[in-house]
């Protein structure tokens, strides 16, 4: 396949934010050129693309920059317009957008603390991601992916937690994913990364693994120059 | 097409709420408003945001929608009437996005840090950062309108709406907490849109008065933080 020059994406191979717009490129079949970032050494270009927030992704189209994963689903939907990845419905798309903002603010504080956090506070990122893990699962209920039997937005942007989460749980030696607590949720993992396009479309684990263990101890040796 | 028949859970405080206000007037959209007690939280709000029990909650016949910005894109495409909020463009419907993104994410913290800042040198600190802010803001105005009234160009838009419910609660904090960051010399296009945003009508019949503002903040907010940082 050729790359498309007009379609750029700046990322780095282990985040997550950067996998879901790649995940939504490859759906609706757009070429585009992949730019691996060093993040401890960011490119001029990634800095003129994004001088707000200096941060993959960064999707470059005809050469205008688009930043933040979530903006960049939403605007790859609206130029490439057949296969819709949003639910075409303004309500099932509103809750999509809830869920969106729901596991990216709210999931993502709690995974955070479960990992990084000691003690108390671990304990509490732990109990709230239960919490969530619930709503979601409830979500789930009766249903192959979040808008039916095929993957959508909703999958794409809470798929993060279908195998980081593992990986942070593994990393950071925590569990919150619990098959006998979250039935439908833990059926949707499985059905999520079992599907064709995800399948072939993750980092390597056991890798991304050892990064996560690196990044946790750089977080720890953070909070003690803090001190 | 039958009636709308929307129901807005709200607080006649919250930036949230008022964004979603204005542009329903905008719309000329009819809705009955519940002004919730946030220390009482009522069954509504139980019911139809389980999950964040926060306002604002848009109810459309049973269904409800949460979170001021996904309330406001849901609006602007169930509505049939009145200007759109977001522009048509995808590229400037993204950029939109991002910068109210970024509003609610630096405005608000901004503003929260100059007021909880317990001494003078962190409360100056924190009034640089907002300044920074709104520097970046004052050219993403410029930007947006193309030389318009508003970010939205003509009429009202998203980004206006986003930014402008804060200002009211910006001017009460500046009076009662002693500080000024609303600039007229620093951010001279960004203090015209101001007047000319709290001068337009979908606005003034939403926003509160800003002295009920002033007088919430002095005797509600600054004894609540003062009992709060002297523990």
């Amino acid at each position: 396949m050729v790359p498309n020059s007009e379609v750029r994406l700046f990322g780095m191979w282990a985040s997550p934010a950067v996998w879901r717009v790649e995940w939504a490129l490859k759906m609706k079949g757009i070429e585009f050129e992949y730019i691996e970032e060093d993040v401890s050494d960011k490119s001029s270009s990634l800095l003129m693309y994004n001088p707000i927030n200096k941060q993959v992704p960064v999707l470059v189209h005809n050469g205008k920059p688009i930043v933040e994963s979530l903006v960049i689903l939403e605007y790859i939907d609206e130029t490439w317009n057949d296969k819709p990845i949003l639910p075409v419905d303004s309500y099932e798309r509103a809750k999509a957008r809830f869920w969106a903002t729901f596991v990216d603010v709210k999931c993502r504080e709690a995974a955070r603390k479960s990992f990084f956090g000691e003690g108390e506070e671990r304990e509490n990122g732990i109990e709230n991601l239960e919490i969530q893990l619930k709503a979601l699962d409830e979500e789930l209920e009766g249903k192959k992916f979040f808008a039916g039997n095929s993957i959508g937005y909703t999958d794409l942007v809470v798929g993060w937690m279908a195998f980081w989460l593992g990986v942070a749980e593994e990393a950071g030696d925590f569990k919150a994913v619990n098959s006998s607590k979250f039935p439908f949720f833990t059926a949707w993992i499985e059905n999520f990364l079992q599907d064709p396009l995800i399948k072939n479309n993750l980092p390597p684990r056991d890798k991304t693994v050892e990064f996560f263990r690196l990044f946790r101890q750089a977080g720890s040796c953070a909070k003690a120059n803090v001190k | 097409m039958g009636e709308v028949e929307l129901k807005l859970l709200g607080m006649w405080a919250s930036p949230f709420a008022i964004r979603v206000r204005i542009v329903l007037n905008q719309k000329g959209l009819k809705y009955e408003y519940f002004e919730e007690d946030l220390k009482n939280k009522s069954e509504l709000l139980h019911k139809y945001n389980p999950i964040h029990k926060k306002v604002p909650v848009l109810i459309d016949k049973d269904r409800s929608v949460c979170e001021s910005l996904i309330i406001l894109q849901y609006i602007d495409e169930i509505s049939q009437t009145g200007p759109s909020v977001l522009p048509t463009d995808p590229y400037e419907r993204a950029m939109t996005r991002f910068w109210a993104a970024y509003i609610d994410d630096k405005v608000f913290l901004a503003m929260g840090g100059i007021l909880k800042a317990t001494t003078e040198e962190e409360k100056t600190d924190k009034i640089t950062e907002a300044m920074s802010v709104l520097e970046l803001l004052e050219e993403t105005f410029k930007k947006c309108s193309k030389g318009k009234y508003f970010f939205g160009g003509d009429t009202i838009g998203f980004l206006d709406v986003t930014l402008g419910s804060y200002l009211v609660l910006l001017k009460a904090a500046e009076k009662v907490f002693e500080f000024k960051i609303l600039d007229e010399t620093k951010f001279p296009k960004l203090m015209e849109w101001t007047e000319r945003f709290l001068s337009t009508d979908c606005v003034k019949e939403v926003m509160p008065k800003v002295e009920r503002v002033e007088e919430f903040y002095t005797k509600i907010v600054k004894p609540r933080w003062a009992a709060a940082s002297s523990q």
